[in-house]
């Protein structure tokens, strides 16, 4: 008999948050590639969905090569074992999507919303629950709210019948102290497993799921070569490795998701996952991971600097979602610039004069 | 209520609810008549001619009968949807004589609006809102429902809006000082022509003006191949609930003028 406490469950996310990395544009058979080959390696949750979740494909988020239904159909014909997962945020997703995935072979749900507004969830887990899944409740941008508002949460969730719930560090802002108070706090409020899901904008992603572990989680979160969103996240082939010197049982083969990550994850990249300058800024300042390459592109477009943009999102206090406030701050920073510009021009008038 | 009290051709003439909450406290402290037998004493009372219905969706299933038996003209602010959308600014010259008016959403009320000036010169193939809002003025109705508010929203982009297809999102921020509401209106369009856009949606924000006062371009149409994006805001009256609240300003206000337009049709022109 295994010891409870030193078992880890793994959701592989590289379907799902892999796919900010990659603009939502995986095809068919690279989803049926990289979940035949994590569901071979034992990861028991597969989460494949646009990155936004069910619903994301938008021109906000950005539209997706595939549909929700083809993407969920491409991973479940080659799935034995894993649990197909999706995700929802209520807001984006719908009730009506939830049901189209579970037809199409879902069989756990992640429903997530901001770290304070987990009352908009009741009726999308409710569903899930009624259709059978493992529903997640999902708190997103953790490292925004102290422990204490979080339990109070997680209390939300578990009264609306959650099985796991999670804390997202969706900016990868939280050191791991921060981790270890906050799943402490939520291990002592509810009863159902709690879980991690990291992001490596400060470096971080694989000490903080570890310290998560330590302090009592039960699932972690990772991508294969951490691809996701921003700086990306834990890895899943480097924390499986980690989690079993630590002493942890993950039941996933070590060289078969090793190999996952390098032979097929790998050429699928369309860079490397780095912290480049813009993805240290979002866990510095706390913005929403997503937001990089969209920042990337309104900094283009109105020829700014990618930091600038990001530091004043997270000034704004923007959550999850509000990909169109990147514009409207790039384009507040543009007429700025524009008017400094003029003022200058005028004052080296007049000084010629 | 303050809104009604302020018309000329309306009178506030009874406040309803289920349970002695602070409005009906207030409408009795302002000499207004205020019941908490809910529907009922509306019903029995012929004086009343136009009824505002900001329950919720499912009390205003049992209502809108009700009411439609009663001869009474129903304002609906709740996402039940059972009467014709309005959107004053875009279609309230055409007001339907039906006996259920549906006021959309907040969202809806902050965005068909563009969506249509969009329309009338550009032709929108797709619109696409986000709509975000104060976490402190989304009420236990829309947090209990968001999915109604997404798939309403998303109708009227299409009905009164004009769009061949819609698609709307809600988020909601928690941000201290709370922030104003904020919406982002995307729109794939067949003509992409900016100064033409840009006339069209300045004309539209100004008729928009006049009844939400706070109703604001924070980012001019700026079109990119096909597509626009426009960013506005809008600001709430500040009279009674706070400035962040704006959803609930242009919710309130754009019922408000519908009433004035059914009593103008009621008095004959007048």
């Amino acid at each position: 008999m295994p010891d409870m406490s030193r078992c880890i469950r793994l959701v592989d996310t590289t379907l799902r948050d892999g796919s900010h990395a990659v603009s939502h544009q995986f095809g068919g058979e690279q989803i049926a590639a990289v979940a035949e080959g994590l569901d071979k390696a034992g990861v028991p949750f597969i989460e494949a969905s646009h990155g936004d979740g069910l619903g994301g494909s938008s021109i906000n988020y950005g539209k997706a090569k595939l549909t929700d239904e083809e993407i969920l159909r491409a991973a479940s014909k080659v799935i034995r074992s894993a649990a197909l997962t999706v995700l929802l945020l209520p807001g984006i997703g719908t009730q009506e999507d939830l049901k189209m995935a579970a037809d199409c072979g879902a069989r756990a749900v992640r429903v997530a919303t901001h770290v304070t507004e987990a009352d908009i969830a009741e009726q999308h887990i409710g569903l899930g629950k009624k259709m059978g899944m493992t529903t997640f409740g999902f708190l997103m941008l953790a490292h925004m709210r102290p422990p204490d508002v979080i339990a109070q949460q997680a209390k939300l969730f578990e009264s609306y019948g959650c099985d796991v719930i999670y804390i997202a560090d969706s900016a990868g802002a939280m050191l791991p102290c921060d981790v270890k108070a906050r799943i402490e706090a939520l291990v002592n409020a509810v009863s159902v497993p709690i879980g991690f899901h990291a992001h490596a904008s400060l470096g971080l992603a694989i000490a903080n799921s570890l310290t998560a572990a330590e302090a009592g989680a039960r699932y972690l979160d990772s991508t294969c070569r951490g691809l996701g969103g921003g700086a990306g996240n834990a890895q899943t082939e480097v924390i499986a490795g980690v989690l079993h010197k630590a002493g942890f049982e993950t039941g996933i083969d070590f060289y078969s998701i090793m190999d996952v990550a390098e032979d097929i994850v790998e050429p699928m990249m369309h860079r490397p996952q780095v912290i480049r300058n813009a993805s240290l800024i979002q866990g510095y300042a706390g913005v929403y991971s997503s937001f990089l390459l969209h920042t990337y592109r309104a900094a283009e477009k109105y020829r700014l600097n990618p930091r600038d943009i990001l530091v004043e999102l997270g000034r704004r206090q923007m959550v999850g979602g509000q990909e169109d406030m990147i514009l409207d701050v790039a384009y507040e920073m543009s007429q700025q610039k524009e008017v400094a510009q003029n003022e200058a021009d005028n004052s080296n008038a007049c000084s010629r004069l | 209520m303050y809104k009604i009290m302020r018309s000329r051709r309306l009178k506030m003439e009874m406040m309803a609810g289920i349970v002695d909450s602070p409005g009906i406290q207030r409408a009795k402290s302002l000499g207004i008549r205020a019941t908490t037998d809910g529907i009922g004493p509306i019903i029995d009372d012929p004086q009343i001619r136009i009824v505002f219905d900001s329950t919720g969706a499912k009390p205003h299933m049992v209502h809108a009968p009700l009411l439609e038996a009663a001869g009474k003209i129903a304002v609906d602010l709740t996402p039940a949807a059972i009467g014709p959308y309005v959107v004053p600014s875009v279609n309230l010259s055409g007001l339907s004589d039906a006996p259920n008016l549906n006021m959309v959403t907040c969202g809806g009320q902050a965005t068909v609006p563009i969506v249509h000036a969009v329309n009338r010169v550009a032709g929108v193939v797709y619109a696409e809102i986000v709509a975000a809002i104060a976490s402190k003025s989304a009420g236990p109705g829309t947090r209990q429902n968001i999915d109604e508010f997404t798939q309403t929203t998303a109708r009227a982009l299409c009905v009164v809006g004009g769009a061949k297809k819609g698609k709307a999102i809600i988020v909601l921020n928690p941000a201290e000082p709370a922030l104003l509401m904020t919406d982002t209106v995307y729109t794939e369009v067949e003509n992409p022509d900016e100064k033409a856009i840009r006339a069209s949606v300045e004309e539209m924000v100004r008729t928009v003006q006049r009844y939400v006062p706070g109703y604001r371009l924070r980012m001019p149409p700026t079109v990119d191949d096909h597509r626009v994006v426009t960013i506005i805001e809008v600001e709430g009256a500040g009279d009674f609930l706070p400035k962040y609240s704006g959803n609930l300003d242009i919710m309130t206000s754009a019922a408000a003028a519908v009433g004035e337009a059914l009593a103008v049709r009621m008095l004959g022109g007048r």
